[in-house]
């Protein structure tokens, strides 16, 4: 599907290895580090231009902290991001700032996203006011086109954010994302705060806003049927690893990892005759401190051999864009 | 097209029904103010701002052949001073007046100062973190444990009497209570998804801390403020008591109150009604300290 | 499933609203259904529709003092718990009737060790003079598959996981033997393969004590699931009643159709997810005729005058519409 443009043409994003670890400390004057947290171990994907890449996974999988070492929000401790073959964590200056309006971000909980004390149109021109010159007729040009493309009225510039509901404020936090005319937007689980008939609206908005521009997507969350929707290609974290990354039919029409398959199992379909699949995990989703050698998933895994205790599985392409990491294959 | 409307979330209506049940108030917003404060207050800043028009005497006027006079309404008084004189026939009404004065400008003074110091490090310390915070913070944590009078009386007599060396000491007081508060206030700000937001917009921190941090702080320190100001009266009060505060002749509560210490037995009138004064003002500071705070907190759980 | 079964708890035209400075919410404003021995029923709506209201109103733990069981019967084995007093009402709690919410980080005390917490929900039921109480709670966690239950009845909250959590709030709760389970959101907090373990957990211990639950969720794949029947919540009343099987091959309420048109599938074509437009009207200013009226693709004037009356559709199905009326086979 992407294929030839991959090839052909640099993709806007491509990480290489990046991996993040937060060291634990213990002891109350001198802090002796004891441990890593190791919140991303390694992971290597590339977004194309107008494309949607989604990361799923649980808690501790590491998809957030991938999310916010592309933001800049944190620093990797290995590996690289980069934009158009840029390293996004050694710009400075004014590619610094131009970076800043070539990616930006929409999080989760709408009630905590948006400045109570300021109005709705201040938040949303921000990234413009702070990268670029505008003038302030310019400024206020820009707030009224983004909130006509998110299906918001022109007077919600002038409001306080305390005047919406959720969905209007997701709204509002996808309005500021677009303001500076971005090329990707990290969206870290944007429509899980919402309620069920909302999150359609969204879902909805962001597919077109993606047919109109040239926008790309990181899609960050845990419900696959959202993914399912809305993601050109999934890859599956796992404590810190991709196990699985294809074409989204590919992966949904045959998942291959083992933790894949549970995750599929678990996404409870709303259908009272559909099939039972109940691949029910064991224990625990485990902590990324330290965790053991060989596959991190060996510990639950149904279908684990003596291999997988020791040496960690390599990404193996099994069909044309479609990659897993286990010794099954 | 998504409308503009008022939702009201269940769980908030639960909330703050529960709140105005437990404060009671008769119908209407207009009788919830706490108009006893506002007038207090009121009148105090009128009365220090027209103290030379109003007070009937000069304050530092003596009249021998007057000292000692009950006020007006006791036997012996006059209506020409209607608070009575004290022991030098200074009126003590005037003095009074005048004397509200001194402990509004050393009250003003040194909470904007001692304010506006600890906001700032308060600010600093919370977004910053690290070394920074703890350095800042090992400072404010000495800075409380100075025993408070002490600290004034060794600044007074350092320094010298006089406003200005009160309203160092004052400030040097206060500003770590301050930094303390506002620094929890910003910690809990800066998890707050905006702020990330903002440094994905490519916010500088400086932006940060003025946009985003200082106005979601500002509810908390300005009733802080408030409820310090009657502190800040009472310190002065104190120090002038102890003699380290304005010097004679200038009126000031506290030096009243000290001065008719030894005539507390015939000459009440000298101590009480400048004491009385410091307590209805304290208390009406404290009191609309209160309120402020109820006032702007549901408003704060709806943002 | 469990037809025959007999009724547990009958709710009655519930109301229970709040009393506000903006008037007077209309949580839940005539809520009635049935619930079997051994059965599981879904109360499916979003938020502030009334179904967590009206799990609250159950137990008689409205938030105080703004909220207030108006009118309607809830008859817990026959015996009407809303003429209950305080004390009576809690022995009713934990021991016949009993509740699990939404976050375990706050349903359970930080300062006292999961054992102390069990052993507390234990003293209050039944006594089972054989075995110490102690006994008892390592078989309560157990139970809800806690492994080495020994050492973790020594361990603090804050010490295990969400999805362990939740699972001694659910021993906590099962403790007393109660007759009825109100599970609100149980799962929401959790991740979803935690999630399916704690679903199959719930559906063995119902299937051993013939529990009957009430599960109040906003996911209708828990409800294809878990539930037995659903009840479809809507601005404070319930507008759709039907078995889990034909609510969903045949939903009969615009509001469900619509809900259910708006989930994104796992299967089939990708297709454009139809949304419902508007929002759902304020509680505390509701509309004479019908609460769905503004946003129905059906809408006629008769359902802007005159609230529909609830219309059988089929066995144990019934939905609150007037469109029923005017088709009753098809749609």
């Amino acid at each position: 599907m992407l294929e030839d443009r991959t090839i052909a043409v640099e993709p806007l994003i491509r990480v290489e290895n990046l991996a993040k670890h937060f060291p634990v400390t213990r002891g109350v004057l001198i802090g002796r580090t004891t441990g890593q947290v190791k919140a991303v171990d390694g992971i290597s994907f590339t977004i194309g231009r107008q494309e949607t890449l989604g990361l799923v996974g649980e808690s501790g999988c590491g998809k957030t902290t991938t999310s916010r070492l592309l933001l800049r929000l944190e620093q990797p401790t290995a590996g690289r991001v980069l934009l158009d073959g840029q390293d996004v964590h050694a710009l400075r200056g004014a590619d610094l700032s131009r970076y800043h309006t070539r990616v930006q971000a929409v999080f989760q909980d709408p009630w905590s996203s948006l400045n109570p004390r300021l109005r709705v149109r201040e938040t949303i021109a921000e990234a413009l006011v702070v990268n670029r010159r505008v003038t302030r007729s310019g400024k206020l040009e820009r707030v009224e086109e983004v909130l006509h493309q998110v299906g918001l009225p022109l007077s919600a510039g002038a409001r306080y954010p305390h005047e919406f509901s959720g969905g209007q404020r997701q709204r509002i936090a996808l309005a500021s994302a677009l303001a500076a005319k971005p090329e990707l937007i990290v969206l870290d689980e944007p429509v899980s705060a919402l309620d069920v008939s909302i999150r359609a609206q969204i879902m909805n908005l962001l597919k077109d806003l993606q047919a109109r521009q040239p926008l790309s997507f990181l899609l960050v969350a845990h419900n696959l049927a959202t993914v399912r929707y809305i993601a050109h290609r999934t890859a599956v974290m796992y404590l810190g690893r991709i196990v699985e990354h294809a074409d989204t039919e590919s992966l949904y029409r045959r998942p291959l990892h083992p933790y894949t398959k549970a995750l599929f199992a678990a996404a409870l379909p709303a259908d009272p005759d559909a099939p039972r699949d109940d691949m029910i995990l064991s224990g625990e989703v485990p902590s990324p401190i330290d965790p053991s050698p060989g596959c991190h998933f060996h510990p639950r895994c149904p279908f684990a051999m003596e291999q997988c205790a020791r040496v960690a599985p390599e990404l193996k392409t099994i069909e044309p864009g479609h990659v897993v990491s286990c010794h099954l294959y | 097209m998504a409308r503009v409307e008022d939702r009201i979330d269940v769980e908030l209506a639960a909330a703050t029904a529960a709140d105005d049940a437990a404060h009671p108030r008769p119908r209407g917003d207009f009788a919830r103010l706490p108009w006893g404060s506002f007038v207090i207050i009121a009148v105090l800043i009128l009365v220090a701002v027209l103290a030379p028009l109003i007070a009937p005497h000069s304050p530092t006027e003596q009249s021998l052949p007057d000292k000692l006079l009950p006020p007006a309404w006791e036997a012996g008084g006059s209506t020409r001073h209607l608070l009575g004189t004290d022991v030098l026939g200074r009126d003590v009404l005037s003095r009074l007046l005048y004397g509200a004065r001194v402990s509004l400008i050393v009250a003003a003074v040194a909470l904007l100062a001692g304010g506006g110091i600890g906001l700032a490090v308060g600010i600093v310390s919370g977004y910053l973190g690290g070394r920074t915070d703890s350095f800042l913070m090992r400072t404010v944590d000495a800075t409380l444990t100075f025993p408070t009078i002490l600290i004034a009386l060794l600044l007074a007599v350092s320094l010298g009497p006089g406003l200005k060396t009160i309203a160092i000491a004052i400030t040097v007081l206060i500003w770590a209570r301050f930094a303390r508060v506002v620094r929890g206030e910003v910690l809990a700000v800066k998890t707050r998804d905006f702020v990330a937001l903002a440094r994905v917009h490519g916010c500088s921190h400086l932006r940060i801390m003025a946009v985003h941090i200082v106005p979601n702080v500002l509810n908390t320190f300005m009733v802080l403020l408030t409820l310090h100001i009657g502190f800040v009266i009472i310190i002065e009060a104190s120090l002038s008591f102890l003699g380290a505060g304005i010097p004679p002749p200038t009126p000031s509560w506290g030096q009243m109150v000290s001065d008719g210490r030894s005539h507390i037995a015939s000459a009440w009138w000298l101590s009480v009604v400048p004491g009385a004064a410091i307590m209805l003002v304290v208390l009406a500071f404290n009191l609309f300290g209160d309120w402020l705070r109820d006032w702007l907190d549901p408003r704060l759980r709806q943002v | 499933m469990a037809a025959g079964a007999p009724v547990v708890l009958e709710v009655r035209d519930l109301r229970a609203y709040l009393y506000t400075r903006w008037g007077v919410v209309r949580a839940v404003d005539g809520v009635s259904f049935a619930l079997r021995e051994g059965e599981t029923l879904g109360l499916v709506g979003e938020s502030g529709c009334g179904k967590t209201m009206t799990g609250l109103s159950l137990v008689r733990l409205l938030p105080e003092p703004a909220g207030r069981i108006v009118d309607g019967q809830v008859l817990l084995e026959g015996e009407d718990l809303l003429t209950k007093s305080e004390p009576e009402m809690r022995y009713v709690r934990g021991r016949r009737m009993s509740m699990i919410l939404q976050d375990p980080q706050t349903s359970l005390n930080p300062v006292f060790t999961i054992g102390d917490q069990i052993l507390e929900a234990l003293r209050q039921g039944r006594a089972d003079g054989g075995r110490s109480l102690v006994a008892r709670a390592e078989d309560a966690l157990r139970r809800v598959k806690v492994a080495a239950p020994e050492q973790r009845m020594r361990a603090y909250p804050h010490q295990m996981s969400g999805g362990m959590k939740q699972r001694v709030v659910g021993a906590i709760a099962v403790a007393g033997e109660p007759r009825v389970l109100i599970a609100d959101e149980p799962t929401t907090a959790l991740d979803v393969t935690i999630q399916l373990q704690y679903l199959a957990l719930l559906k063995e211990i119902q299937a051993r004590t013939r529990l009957a639950m009430l599960f109040i969720t906003h996911d209708f794949g828990i409800v294809a699931r878990m539930c037995d029947r659903v009840a479809v919540m809507y601005a404070g009343r319930i507008v759709e009643t039907g078995p889990t099987r034909a609510l969903f091959r045949a939903p009969r309420h615009p509001y469900t159709e619509a809900l259910m048109a708006s989930v994104p599938r796992m299967e089939g074509a990708v297709t454009r997810l139809p949304s419902i437009e508007g929002q759902p009207p304020p509680l505390h200013d509701l509309p004479t005729g019908c609460r769905f009226a503004d946003r129905c693709a059906y809408v006629d004037d008769r359902c802007r005058r005159e609230y529909p009356p609830t219309m059988a559709i089929g066995p144990a199905h019934e939905a609150a519409c007037w469109r029923i009326e005017r088709s009753p086979s098809s749609r």
